[in-house]
């Protein structure tokens, strides 16, 4: 099967390749580190990874935006770049309640490290009351 | 064009304009009223609407009058109509409530802010139930997640921030996922109004990017509405958010989840694709059943009450997942009215326990000793809701086994029937902790009861009555749920 560009297979697949990793990686470092703010960077690359996943197909090579002149013939899809807009600005809000967020908890805990926090949680701390 | 044409386009635009207004303003007491304000016309819309919606039909409301589906729609019908009444209604229940409760458990000059942000989740829970466009679906979804994570942060307990944190993630990484689904099934329908969606979809019906499309929507939505064993955010969430904040997201923020799993399902997917190409009936089916036993059971053994009820909120959304497994009409109808039925309960007990929480400052087990003496009229309310939790009759829970039972009935699937009994004994369990301790247990000496305001007596007996109310009379609960199930499955290929 060729790809967009006429590409065969993998090549041609290029920037689905591409998304699937970034997403996977992103996913794992959210799964797999326990530092707050790492989790942060393996959320942000997550979400990075579905901007490709819209934008790449709406692209088309050699297109331009659509303007109605007789000099284009092939237009790109403005709809998936206008979307993607919006979930940057999300992406962004996220990450900034996000990141308050950890300095709230290094505020009251003392550290950004999940395990030190359960620690702190299952210790005598949590025996209040 | 008169008001009442732009009543869709009011119902999201109002909460969301109130919301700065109350950053503008900084005064407590005028947020407070400014918030108040526009629960109540949201609620007065939402009625209006249903109204309209039962009366002639679908409304569909073009935005900036583009027409769908190159335009964005807002799309009213018997489901989503509801979605819109309980969500208004809950929260111009639990407004009023809110501002005795929030006085003991958060810091003063963070009111006004609480008001914000509990606008922002209103305006994004309505606009998900209002939208007929998918990606506006996504927007509105983090736009009221944005706003809770903030609401359960504002928790007194440092503990907050971590479950805040933790619901970020796993919120963050189940809206990503519902993204996911939107942008595959926008490639491959080249739409994203859903009822467009669903007709063009018969078209690559089955494709691999379709089902992908499938599982990453049910993932992400499974997520937000903490199907088991997807729920690890909330009883954190729930526990340490301000009691007014988990009386209001328990009440609406995974029902109306739920709704937006019904919406794709049946509006998108179509349920021949759904329930015919994969397991799904299997699969949900044992989620259901292990988050109604796993759940309840761990529930039995918490110490905070708020914590326990948490719990039994991840077993009660089983009963919801169940009913869906059936795909028939009466398992739809009994999800739908367990929408209802659930969000009223649970929204009344969260309600109770504020009242618990701001009276003698606590709501763990050992805090509450001799509660039915020391504060009647809160303990029996706890006991009514705990009743409608374990489905006696003459409640609300009541309604929804009674058609989960028929469902299963209808069917001939005994063993479930007897499965959904038994797991009521759970609930008993742990409702009878409460019991225990609060009627057969000499009251602590250390404790006194604080007089508790009368704002939050009231709202919190209007729920209580409506839990008897929709427990004896159907005619509000079932009858537009009947209406929306017959509708997402007529809607079905």
């Amino acid at each position: 099967m060729n790809g967009p560009a006429g590409l065969p297979g993998v090549l041609g697949h290029f920037s689905y390749f591409v998304t699937i990793f970034l997403l996977v990686a992103g996913l794992f470092i959210v799964i797999a580190r326990g530092n707050l703010i790492k989790k942060l960077v393996g959320l942000g690359i997550f979400q990075t990874s579905v901007y490709l996943l819209y934008i790449a197909p709406g692209k088309l090579i050699g297109g331009t935006a659509p303007i109605l002149s007789d000099a284009f013939k092939v237009y790109s899809n403005p709809i998936p770049h206008v979307l993607i807009l919006t979930a940057i600005v999300v992406g962004v809000a996220t990450l900034a309640l996000g990141l308050a967020l950890v300095v709230r908890i290094r505020e009251a805990y003392g550290t950004i490290e999940e395990d030190d926090i359960l620690l702190q949680e299952t210790g005598p701390a949590s025996a209040a009351d | 064009m008169s008001v009442a044409t732009h009543l869709p386009a009011l119902q999201v635009v109002l909460p969301l304009l109130a919301a700065p207004l109350t950053v503008l303003l900084r005064r407590p007491g005028l947020a407070f009223l400014v918030a108040v304000a526009a629960s109540w016309c949201a609620l007065a819309i939402a009625l209006a609407l249903a109204f309209q919606v039962h009366g002639s039909g679908v409304i569909s409301y073009p935005i900036g009058n583009w027409p769908p589906p190159i335009g964005i729609e807002y799309r009213v019908d018997a489901l989503s109509s509801a979605m819109l009444v309980l969500v208004a209604g809950i929260a111009s229940v639990v407004l009023p409530f809110a501002r005795g409760s929030i006085e003991r458990e958060i810091p003063a000059p963070q009111h006004y802010l609480f008001y914000t942000m509990f606008l922002l989740c209103m305006t994004g829970l309505l606009g998900i139930s209002i939208t007929g466009d998918a990606f506006n679906i996504f927007v509105f979804l983090e736009i009221s997640s944005l706003s809770t994570y903030v609401l359960i942060a504002l928790g007194r307990d440092r503990r907050a921030l971590v479950a805040a944190y933790q619901y970020l993630i796993m919120g963050t990484i189940g809206a990503t996922f519902i993204v996911i689904a939107i942008g595959l099934l926008y490639l491959m329908t080249g739409t994203l109004n859903l009822a467009d969606m669903g007709r063009r979809i018969a078209a690559v019906n089955g494709t691999r990017p379709v089902l992908a499309a499938l599982a990453f929507l049910t993932v992400g939505v499974s997520l937000k509405l903490a199907l088991f064993p997807l729920h690890q955010w909330l009883p954190n969430a729930y526990a340490y958010a301000p009691t007014a904040v988990s009386a209001f997201i328990a009440a609406t923020a995974t029902k109306v989840a739920v709704y937006v799993l019904l919406r794709f399902y049946f509006g998108v997917f179509g349920e021949a694709q759904v329930f015919g190409r994969l397991p799904m009936e299997q699969m949900m089916l044992a989620l259901a059943l292990a988050g109604m036993f796993v759940a309840s059971t761990i529930a039995v053994f918490q110490t905070d009450l708020k914590r326990l009820f948490a719990y039994s909120s991840v077993g009660q959304i089983g009963y919801i997942v169940l009913g869906l497994s059936f795909d028939s009409a009466t398992g739809l109808t009994a999800s739908i009215v367990h929408l209802f039925n659930h969000g009223v309960t649970k929204g009344a007990i969260f309600m109770l326990l504020g009242i618990v929480v701001a009276s003698i400052g606590g709501a763990t087990l050992t805090r509450v000793h001799g509660l039915g003496r020391l504060m009647p009229w809160t303990s029996a309310g706890i006991v009514l809701a705990g009743l409608s939790l374990i489905g006696v009759p003459g409640t609300a829970g009541f309604v929804t086994k009674w058609y989960l039972v028929l469902a299963a009935l209808e069917q001939g699937q005994w063993w479930l029937v007897f499965l959904i009994v038994a797991s009521s004994l759970v609930s008993l369990m742990y409702v009878w902790r409460f019991v225990e301790v609060a009627y057969f247990r000499e009251p602590r000496k250390d404790i006194v009861p604080a007089a508790v305001p009368r704002s939050m007596a009231v709202p919190t007996a209007v729920l209580l009555v409506a839990v008897v109310l929709f427990g004896l009379d159907t005619t509000f609960t079932v009858d537009p749920a009947i209406r929306a199930a017959e509708m997402l499955l007529g809607g079905a290929r």
